[in-house]
């Protein structure tokens, strides 16, 4: 584990994915995509009637989070990580499709991690109690798809050191069972 | 007999919404705080230490500490001798808080339908619980209800044999299966007795207790201190990375029940904790 933050510039590469470890702290900056339940569903959709994605998942990062409304003057609203195993039913497609990174928060299911170590993917985790934080983060924010889902739409970001923890590596490390066993006081 | 005007309670109710989802409560900052001096995982500290400047930087912009702003919760104490005028209550609560979640720039989370899953671009309606009290008062308590949380709570109707260890146990297993998932570290409701819907309404309002006061039993107050030891033994962990602080509180309420029930509800609360409350 990492004491001092990794800076990784995204997209990513297989590379540099290659060089974390579960519990690396790591600052993301440039581009990542937000997406969260209704946006997975319409992608998965699209992928089957083979119509194109909002944005070519290759190397890229996606953020499981739909934001808050921004107040006048603020490049986004508040806008922390939700619950990432309600994505688990599509992250394998977008992941067999070159997806290199995914932010969220809370455990991910098997059959997901097996796909990221398979294809090349990390899962990276926020602190969904420091939305307001995190979107100070967040320099530029535009929608690139499905405008009509409101909070749940496709918004391309621009993020500058970006705090995140890598949970999931792609060597079968997981911060969360980790973390827990080695603190644990009690019988499983 | 007292006249309230509803428009009265439409402001309080738009001015709670903001309160309760930028400025987390001091009861609650304190709690998190004297987690520092307990926090041994040094990952576990800073995450404490993330969750309080978040807090105190929201609380300044005025914006939402947390982008799920939530299900709009109210339960109202409502004196007998009360009578509200020129509209109708609920009519009121639900204009508040379109009210208060659209000037507040807060996220409008509500769908319609379970199945149909359309917004309703307003996050109407609230869910509201009427206690008559006795008296001329009125007092609305407010509690943000992210769904991170809410969606790893649980219910189970146990037996009277299965007693005391089976819903310690139900207790902790809820904990440990939602793991990471409820953003700890957690507030605890928990609701036993009356019947299936008692329990849960027990737990969800049980939330709404200034952190980590004791139940006025002291036999639940001695069970409230024993569970909380237990959770925070699972080495969950702040945000789940690991450590020594899962939750701040454990909050027990008891109802009666039947002599063939021991329902019990858990509802857990998520480290962005909020409740507010105003009186009338």
């Amino acid at each position: 584990m990492s004491t001092e933050p990794v800076h990784l510039e995204t997209p990513l590469t297989k590379e540099d994915i290659e060089e974390l470890r579960t519990g690396d702290v790591v600052r993301l900056n440039g581009v990542i995509y937000t997406a969260r339940d209704a946006a997975h569903a319409r992608q998965a959709q699209a992928i089957e009637k083979e119509e194109p994605l909002p944005f070519d998942p290759e190397g890229q990062v996606v953020y499981f989070t739909g934001p808050a409304p921004a107040r006048p003057g603020h490049v986004l609203g508040p806008a922390g990580p939700t619950t990432a195993s309600r994505m688990d039913p599509y992250s394998p497609i977008l992941i067999e499709r070159g997806l290199r990174g995914m932010i969220g928060k809370g455990s991910r299911s098997e059959m997901v991690r097996e796909a990221m170590q398979q294809h090349g993917c990390v899962y990276f985790g926020a602190i969904e109690g420091t939305a307001a934080l995190l979107a100070r983060c967040v320099k530029e924010a535009e929608i690139v798809a499905y405008e009509d889902l409101g909070a749940e739409a496709v918004r391309r970001l621009v993020v500058e050191d970006f705090p995140v923890v890598v949970i999931n590596d792609l060597y079968g490390g997981d911060l969360y069972e980790e973390g827990r066993k080695k603190w644990r006081r009690s019988d499983p | 007999m007292r006249e309230i005007p509803v428009d009265t309670v439409t402001q309080a109710v738009s001015d709670l919404c903001i309160e309760a989802n930028t400025c987390l409560p001091e009861d609650h900052l304190q709690a998190l705080q004297r987690t520092l001096e307990r926090e041994e995982s040094p990952l576990g500290r800073e995450v404490i230490e993330k969750l309080l400047e978040n807090a105190e930087f929201a609380c300044e912009e005025c914006i939402a500490f947390c982008q799920d702003t939530g299900y709009a919760v109210f339960f109202v104490e409502v004196g007998t001798e009360v009578r509200f005028v020129e509209g109708v209550i609920s009519k009121a609560i639900d204009e508040g808080v379109r009210r208060g979640y659209k000037e507040g720039y807060l996220r409008k989370s509500i769908v319609r339908s379970p199945i149909d899953r359309t917004n309703t671009g307003d996050n109407t309606p609230a869910v509201v619980y009427y206690d008559l009290v006795p008296g001329h008062g009125l007092k609305l308590t407010m509690l943000v209800k992210g769904a991170g949380c809410d969606n790893m709570s649980a219910l189970r109707m146990l037996t009277p044999a299965e007693g005391l260890p089976e819903m310690k146990r139900f207790v902790i297993e809820t904990i440990e299966k939602a793991g990471p998932n409820s953003s700890p570290p957690l507030t605890v409701g928990v609701g036993i007795g009356g019947p299936f819907e008692k329990a849960a309404h027990q737990a969800k309002k049980a939330l709404t207790r200034p952190s980590g006061e004791p139940n006025p039993d002291p036999e639940l107050a001695k069970l409230e201190e024993e569970l909380l030891e237990e959770i925070n033994a699972t080495g969950i962990g702040p945000a789940g990375y690991g450590g020594t602080v899962t939750a701040l509180a454990v909050h027990i309420e008891s109802f009666p029940t039947h002599i063939a029930a021991f329902p019990v509800a858990i509802n857990l609360d998520c480290h962005s904790h909020r409740t507010a409350s105003v009186e009338l």
